[in-house]
């Protein structure tokens, strides 16, 4: 079954690469938009005869991170009119480095790692670690609230993937979690997003530092 | 019976949304922490291990000793709220207390939970519930202090649910039926893989100790204690981070379980000092004190999982830590806010002499300061002492010793700043503020102080009982 999955997993992880290196506000919302929708791909291609419970939960997750929620960016870029990362704390060169030196390190890692006989040989683990880091250094390296937002997607987008393991395992409850997480962390985000924007005239968090030692 | 604990919070918080008379409303949050704090002794009076939604629910022995201590800490913060939202009549109050009120339903759910799922989810709703509270005030600092909470908040909550998913793929391997229920893995814990176990405890640990507020995932705290109103910082100091401290002594049961304790405790023991060296070193010559209040916060959750860290007296030591920190911290955020609104600024530039202008609320504050320092007679004192003779006894002198020292590194760096709260003459210049000490305002941090210090000369029997028989639980008893 992983002839399908596999694919689509390095897919995601060039993406990381993509959202590392773009200064474009719009590019890191749709890349991130687009790495959401093969994630729910990837929930329905984990298994060889169609299901309804993966179809529908790789179908939600397909629509809440690949339409709803970089709509709602877009809506925020928009409204805020601002189009690119200038200046961030880590450039971009140097990012990707980073995110090329924790994806070798969560390939490594993800080796160490004994896995059930089900997953023997997939890049579930390894793309689940190297997204997860990924997410980390887009939400400390960058300084607009928008871009911290996409770095924190693209960690949810990490840890969902670990979630596939345990597909069949877990009890419902955690997959509606995983969803439920997004959709309502980013209405709150999206609310202090439209009121940073209307205290400061500015999505950029670096002028949140009023309150520091 | 324990579902009602969780559903009543919030069936209030509903009401005290849709009420339309405001003072009525501000009255809803003491009745809903006084029927709440009923249900829990009902509960307790009650015995045995009341359990809903298929063993999901459980109040068990940890149970036992955080939930009445959320309670009663909430029942008397919530005393405060209608003399507090009456001082604040330029605010809108409906979101505030809904808020209030559903935040006290989803800690009592994390501490109920027995399955890690829903654990992880009460944890979520409770962040939201706490953004309004802490944005109350709707000025650029409040919006800083949110935003900062959100999003390193929302973060630590995808680490703990990224930590629970490799708890359950240990379980997985071992080739188990997947169960998130504590129970399930406690029992199968030596069946589980250890690289995959060891994983996640770590993940686990930075993601539940980014809601406890441990170093260095506790950048959140000053900003969010400092900017949110001092009821909300008691509440959040004494009640959230119990919760997720039980949250992460639940992980650490199954570890235990599994025969790697000793892994488990050597994290602690380590996050722990780091976090007491972080809160000793920004602590001194803080200028304002609700800042300081959270470093102090950051230490004591440093003290908690130091004694958990230790094991055997110390572990009894920590829980007994748990109970008369979060009072301890409760009474000096009541305190600090009526400071606060006494003379409209929270740093030592504009206050001093509170002892002069509030005395009760500026002797409350410099009461609180000896007992969150552990001196005698108050609580911390005893728990602080016994967690010390734990090390001592368990041949740990190095830990013992970095131990006091931190200590009185604290002690010192705090005392700079109560004392130039209270002592000396309130500025001439001030404007009066109209604040003077009331009951209302007064008698919930006077309380709490009370109990800090009866609980420092003679625990209770049955909460002696209550805690030997969850340290015992806690290190792999019945």
């Amino acid at each position: 079954m992983f002839a399908v999955v596999d694919p689509l997993l390095v897919l995601i992880l060039m993406l990381n690469f993509l959202l590392l290196g773009t200064s474009r506000l719009r590019t890191a919302i749709s890349t991130s938009a687009l790495q959401g929708a093969l994630l729910g791909a990837v929930t329905i291609g984990l298994h060889a005869t169609p299901a309804l419970r993966p179809i529908a939960v790789g179908g939600a997750a397909a629509l809440i991170k690949g339409l709803l929620i970089p709509g709602m960016l877009h809506r925020a870029m928009r409204d805020a009119a601002i189009r690119r990362e200038i200046e961030p704390y880590v450039g971009f060169v140097p990012s990707l480095v980073l995110g090329a030196v924790a994806t070798g390190a969560a390939v490594l890692f993800a080796d160490r790692l004994p896995l059930a006989a089900e997953h023997q040989g997939s890049l579930l683990v390894p793309a689940s670690l190297a997204t997860v880091l990924t997410g980390f250094i887009i939400l400390t390296t960058r300084k607009k609230a928008i871009t911290q937002v996409v770095g924190y997607l693209v960690l949810e987008n990490g840890i969902f993937i670990m979630g596939l393991t345990l597909h069949d395992a877990m009890p419902s409850l955690v997959e509606v979690g995983v969803l439920l997480d997004l959709l309502v962390a980013i209405f709150v985000i999206g609310i202090v997003i439209n009121h940073i924007n209307r205290e400061f005239a500015s999505l950029d968090v670096a002028r949140l530092d009023t309150l520091r030692e | 019976m324990s579902l009602a604990l969780v559903l009543v919070p919030l069936v209030v918080a509903l009401a005290a949304g849709l009420l339309p008379w405001e003072r009525a409303r501000h009255l809803m949050v003491p009745l809903g922490g006084a029927l709440h704090l009923g249900l829990v002794i009902a509960a307790l009076a009650a015995g045995g291990e009341p359990s809903a939604l298929g063993g999901w629910i459980v109040l068990d022995k940890l149970g036992r000793i955080v939930l009445p201590l959320v309670s009663g800490l909430y029942f008397v913060c919530s005393l405060y709220v209608p003399a507090y939202l009456g001082l604040r009549r330029d605010r809108p109050s409906r979101i505030f207390c809904a808020a209030l009120l559903a935040f006290l339903g989803m800690m009592t759910l994390i501490i109920l939970s027995h399955h890690l799922g829903l654990m992880w989810v009460a944890l979520e709703a409770n962040t939201l519930a706490t953004a309004p509270l802490l944005y109350f005030n709707r000025n650029p600092r409040s919006l800083e202090a949110t935003w900062k909470y959100l999003l390193i908040g929302a973060v630590g909550i995808a680490l703990a649910l990224l930590g629970s998913f490799f708890l359950a793929y240990a379980g997985l391997h071992a080739g188990q039926a997947s169960s998130l229920l504590v129970e399930d893995l406690v029992r199968d814990a030596p069946l589980l893989s250890k690289p995959w176990l060891h994983t996640a405890f770590v993940v686990l640990l930075v993601g539940y100790g980014t809601k406890m507020g441990l170093a260095p995932m506790h950048t959140w705290k000053p900003d969010a204690y400092g900017e949110a109103p001092g009821l909300v910082g008691a509440l959040l100091a004494g009640g959230l981070t119990s919760c997720a401290f039980l949250a992460l002594l639940r992980f650490y049961q199954i570890c235990a379980a599994a025969g790697d304790g000793a892994f488990a405790r050597e994290l602690m023991v380590a996050i722990g000092l780091l976090s007491m060296a972080v809160a000793g070193v920004f602590m001194a010559r803080q200028r304002d004190y609700k800042r300081m209040l959270a470093y102090s916060s950051v230490e004591h959750m440093g003290i908690l999982v130091i004694g958990i860290g230790l094991g055997g007296l110390a572990a009894f030591g920590a829980l007994l830590h748990l109970v008369v920190n979060a009072l301890t911290k409760g009474a000096m955020f009541l305190a600090a806010a009526n400071i606060h609104r006494a003379y409209d600024s929270k740093t030592i530039d504009g206050v001093s002499g509170a002892l002069r202008r509030v005395p009760a609320s500026g002797a409350i504050f410099l009461a609180g300061f000896f007992a969150a320092t552990g001196s005698p007679p108050f609580g911390p004192f005893i728990s602080e002492i016994t967690i010390l003779r734990g090390a001592i006894e368990g041949g740990r002198y190095g830990i013992a010793a970095a131990f006091l020292v931190l200590l009185f590194v604290v002690f010192v760096g705090m005392g700079g700043t109560v004392l130039a709260v209270v002592q000396g003459e309130p500025r001439k210049d001030l404007a009066d503020t109209g604040f003077h000490d009331r009951l209302g305002t007064y008698g919930p941090p006077l309380v709490l102080l009370a109990a800090v210090l009866v609980l420092g000369v003679w625990v209770p029997p049955a909460m002696d009982g209550a805690l030997r028989d969850a340290t015992h639980f806690l290190e792999g008893g019945p």
